[in-house]
């Protein structure tokens, strides 16, 4: 091969061409439906609905804390009238009483379609008698002076039912006319965003406009107007009121913040040092030019590959393949060094193609095999990582083997590390010379003693809970809870869904369901429910209602009946008796009913509507601060008795860690498939056992080590951490395949090159990994802090443990 | 949401409460005697009594009757809990009131609706032998000895004028023996108390 080969650049060229083309005309999903299963159940669609869409997935909690409350409650008036003028927010809710004359005229027009004692006994003499007979008790109720005026028109108290019925939660109190925390210490605000949880360019966008709106309402506080950007509001009371937020959005926010900015830190300060070492190395940036390709075109070739192959690609692929093909940086170091230095005179790579690619290749292979066993998974999300890894190892090992040599220039030279490898080498043989036989039993031990700690921990090892893999810090989540226990609103996280073709239908079911889960009220199994048939009943159940409504005279005549010995003059009711007859001929309600009230919003909030499903939630409470955990299996078992037709209770934290329980369950029982396949390629690649054997032990001691050490710092492990431990064996099976190919061949041509190379590639990998352990972001921790020790143990594992030995078999490389 | 709602229904209590005419003043009369008593009901820092209240609505032939327990707690604490014909707590603490009936309740903040205040600040300052807080809402007008004292209250305020006309206290030293409260609509309440038996 002393000439060029066009045809090698050229195809290149045009694979990179193809591969450029598929990723800018790719498709790019950046949702939760990567850690869905492909084939979800049907609990498992409405619960990423829930998460991507739901009402809970939309709620902003924001709290003014500092300065003093009255200025607080100037700002928290402000905001609010700025954040209903926006239509990013269908819900802003402070407390204030602004709409409450609307909401009362509405819901004192419409008391006999919306009041749940309406029914046809309401209105016999008997009925009449009762319910006037409570409306007189309640006059002598502390409260009752205040209703005096409401008896001629509603004797039979629907209006106060109503609120009743719409006021079982309890709500912050108010000071100055907006709500503050029960200890005073914060004003509150609620906003629900009209785009949903799981868009977050919309949430951050939304989030700004909150703390636009706060800074103009800060400086409209204190008098002062807003200066251009940048000014500085002069010191005034209302500086010192600060802004807080929580919720979803803010945590989704936050999160994609913090993870881009730790990964472009990471990289940055990983990039550097690398390129340092790298520089130091070579000392000739071509070289260093050169060796990034083939992890570029792995990448490229790798999302194409996705892309191809899934139709579109997850973020989650972007964000992690590159990580997981870190290895193929390796490739060109191991062929630059190897190859180049101190060469035998042939044109360059000539020797490493023959005497060490096939290594290198084996090792490829190994991690494709690895990698394979995340191509059958169940969850879109690994799938892809094992397509983009193996698509994007192959690539790589093709660019070092075929193109690299063909685009160096002749009598191109790096600088010499076989200084660095004799060192290393003799180290490694001091070490051997001095511990012969004890190396073996010492690994033993080590071994033995890792698999005792994991043991011990066996029950704990793994870390079901989804939330263990959240960025957001221990602290934010409990502001949040304190913000959530401030408001009284629920952590919704168990509601009831019912589903249909139509809002009338769900709102039936609703209903009935609503029926049902009373029972469970009152058994105290669970706190209280909502449902958006509070806010607006079905038509089925207003009509009954409206017919329930007798005409004129039969109302006069039960009511003579019925009011007779209870003190109350029949002519103050005349009202009562207008209004019924009103009510009689005035139409139902419908949500278009609702606008302008806010039950609008209420509404909406449990209403969900796609293309053409409609679904009812209904939201679940514990029974007191106490006890915030529902039974959520007493409540399913009810609704089943029930036979509510498409109705179900969806326990979200429980489906999500059952879900990712379930996930991670897949990847051990695919890893260990991926590990046997690698066993199965090694016997058959290099056909003994022994060797199959000697070569796995130092990789599986680093897993074992790494594991048993994580454990012991307290860790549990979680489904990056096994992603790690793939990593940690796709990595190491190139430095054990080339100390078993130098033990194997007895002599080695390069053996002090070859220890360079493998040192230098391992500094690379600990370098870029271990900086992962210290950003902020657990998935990025988990990783860090897996590979980075167990590239470094595998390498010494493997050096000390790979050793010359009595000639084997034959070589079969 | 909910929590508007509760509000609305806060307020609509409250709206209702102002209903009403305008009130017509009452002479006040300065008097030593009135420091006295307020000095020695200033004293007691704890007081439970009994009420009987009855109502006498117009819009009823007969008034309502109902009755409960009085829990005063110094200096700004009152709990009224109504035990027939309804049991519901009404407590009012500093500037919040809560309204307790059945497993439900209400809290709301007293600056917020002054409507409610001259009902439960009249009863209120006068067991803390609070002169200055009873000055800033009423006119007073204090007749009787210490062993027999009458207090009238008028409200000063146009506002609150339109909801009490008048709030007539009667008493002997340091406690209070008759609590009555004239709205400006003509319906008034009377609200008889009784040193608490048994405990």
């Amino acid at each position: 091969m002393n000439t060029r080969s066009p045809w090698i650049i050229s195809s290149w060229l045009v694979g990179v061409a193809a591969a450029l083309w598929v990723v800018a005309h790719a498709h790019y999903i950046n949702d939760l439906s990567a850690f869905l299963p492909a084939k979800p159940t049907h609990l498992q669609k409405l619960m990423v609905d829930q998460l991507r869409d739901g009402p809970a997935s939309r709620l902003l909690l924001i709290a003014l804390e500092g300065g003093d409350s009255e200025t607080r409650a100037r700002v928290s008036l402000g905001m609010a009238r700025r954040l209903r003028n926006d239509a990013a927010f269908s819900i802003v809710e402070n407390g204030e009483a602004l709409t409450a004359s609307r909401d009362r005229d509405f819901l004192f027009a419409h008391r006999y379609l919306l009041s749940d004692a309406v029914d046809a006994g309401r209105f016999t003499a008997t009925g009449l008698k009762h319910a006037i007979e409570e409306t007189i008790e309640g006059l002598a109720s502390p409260a009752g002076l205040l209703l005096k005026s409401l008896v001629p028109h509603d004797p039979t108290g629907e209006m106060l039912r109503i609120i009743d019925q719409l006021s079982r939660n309890r709500s912050p109190r108010t000071q100055h006319g907006v709500w503050i925390s029960a200890d005073g210490a914060r004003t509150l605000l609620v906003a629900q965003t009209a785009a949903p949880g799981s868009d977050t360019d919309a949430q951050e966008r939304d989030l700004q406009a909150i703390s636009g709106a706060f800074d103009a309402s800060v400086a409209e506080a204190s008098g002062v107007q807003v200066r251009p950007a940048g000014a500085q509001i002069p010191a005034a009371d209302s500086s010192a009121v600060q802004l807080k937020m929580s919720g979803p959005g803010v945590f989704a926010v936050a999160a994609r913040a913090k993870i881009k900015r730790a990964a472009m830190r990471l990289s940055i300060v990983s990039s550097i040092l690398v390129v340092a070492v790298l520089l130091a190395v070579y000392r000739s940036p071509l070289a260093l030019g050169l060796g990034l390709l083939p992890v570029a075109t792995g990448a490229l070739a790798g999302v194409a590959a996705v892309a191809l192959g899934f139709g579109a690609v997850h973020g989650v692929t972007l964000g992690f393949g590159i990580t997981l093909m870190g290895e193929s940086v390796d490739y060109s170091i191991y062929f630059f060094i190897q190859s180049l230095h101190g060469g035998t005179g042939g044109p360059p790579g000539d020797e490493w193609r023959r005497r060490l690619w096939p290594t290198v290749r084996l090792g490829m292979l190994t991690s494709v095999c690895g990698f394979a066993s995340l191509l059958p998974s169940g969850f879109p999300g690994l799938a892809q990582l094992g397509l983009y890894s193996i698509t994007g190892l192959i690539a790589a090992a093709m660019v070092t083997r075929f193109l690299l040599p063909e685009l160096l220039p002749l009598g191109f030279r790096i600088g010499d590390v076989s200084a660095l490898g004799l060192r290393v080498g003799g180290v490694r043989d001091s070490i051997c010379r001095h511990g012969r036989s004890r190396l073996g039993y010492a690994a033993c031990a080590v071994a033995a003693v890792a698999m005792l700690l994991l043991y011990r921990h066996h029950d704990t090892l793994w870390n079901r809970e989804l939330s263990r893999l959240s960025p957001v810090s221990p602290q934010d989540l409990r502001y949040d809870a304190t913000l959530r226990a401030d408001l009284g609103a629920a952590n919704v996280s168990d509601l009831v869904i019912v589903e249909g073709a139509g809002l009338e239908e769900v709102l039936r079911g609703a209903e009935r369901a609503e029926a049902v889960l009373r029972t469970l009220v009152d058994e105290r199994v669970i706190g209280d429910v909502d449902s958006p048939a509070d806010y607006l009943p079905s038509l089925a159940t207003q009509e009954a209602r409206r017919g329930a409504l007798p005409d004129a005279r039969t109302l006069r005549d039960d009511l003579k009946a019925g009011v007779a010995g209870l003190g109350l003059d029949l002519g103050q009711l005349t009202p009562f008796v207008e209004d019924v007859a009103a009510a009689r001929q005035a139409a139902l309600l419908t949500p278009d009913d609702l606008r302008g009230t806010s039950l609008a919003a209420g509404f909406d909030a449990l209403i969900l509507h796609q293309s053409d499903r409609w679904s009812a939630l209904l939201p679940l409470r514990g029974v007191d601060g106490a006890t915030p955990d529902i039974e959520v299996a007493r409540v399913a078992a009810r609704l089943e008795a029930a036979r509510l037709p498409n109705t179900m209770v969806l326990d979200l934290k429980a489906q999500t860690d059952a879900l990712y329980a379930g996930y991670l369950q897949e990847a051990m029982r695919l890893s260990l498939c991926g590990f046997l396949l690698i066993v199965l390629l090694l016997l058959a690649a290099l056909r003994s056992p022994l060797r199959v054997a000697r070569l796995l032990a130092p990789l599986c001691l680093a897993v074992l080590t790494v594991a048993a050490g994580l454990v012991q710092a307290g860790q549990q492990l979680t489904i990056l951490h096994l992603v790690g431990m793939l990593l940690i064996v796709a990595v190491g099976s190139n430095y054990a395949l080339f100390f078993d190919a130098e033990a194997a061949m007895q002599r080695s041509l390069n053996s002090a090159l070859t220890l360079a190379s493998l040192v230098i590639a391992n500094i690379c990998t600990v370098i870029g990994f271990g900086l992962l352990s210290f950003s902020q972001v657990p998935v990025l921790v988990a990783l860090g802090t897996t590979v980075a020790p167990g590239a470094f143990l595998a390498l010494l594992f493997s050096g000390l443990l790979i050793r010359r030995d009595p000639p084997v078999t034959a070589d079969a490389l | 949401m909910k929590l508007r709602v509760l509000g609305a229904c806060v307020s609509l209590l409250a709206h209702i409460a102002a209903h009403g005419a305008a009130a017509s003043g009452v002479a006040a009369g300065g008097v030593d005697a009135l420091d006295e008593v307020m000095h020695s009901l200033a004293q007691r820092r704890h007081g439970q009594v009994s009420f009987v209240e009855q109502q006498f609505l117009s819009m009823l032939k007969r008034p309502v009757e109902s009755y409960g327990e009085l829990i005063y707690d110094a200096p700004n604490r009152l709990e009224k809990r109504t035990i027939e014909p309804r049991p519901e707590t009404l407590v009012v603490d500093g500037e919040v009131v809560t309204v307790q009936r059945g497993r439900r309740s209400h809290t709301l903040e007293l600056k917020a609706y002054p409507q409610l205040l001259p009902f439960i600040e009249s009863i209120r300052a006068t067991l803390a032998g609070d002169r200055a807080a009873l000055e800033k809402l009423f006119r007073l007008e204090f007749t009787g000895s210490e062993m027999r004292w009458t207090l009238i209250l008028t409200p000063l305020d146009a506002q609150l004028a339109k909801a009490v006309a008048e709030i007539r206290i009667d008493g002997s030293r340091d406690e209070l023996l008759k609590v009555e409260i004239r709205q400006s609509d003509g319906d008034r309440s009377l609200m008889t108390l009784r040193a608490h038996s048994g405990r």
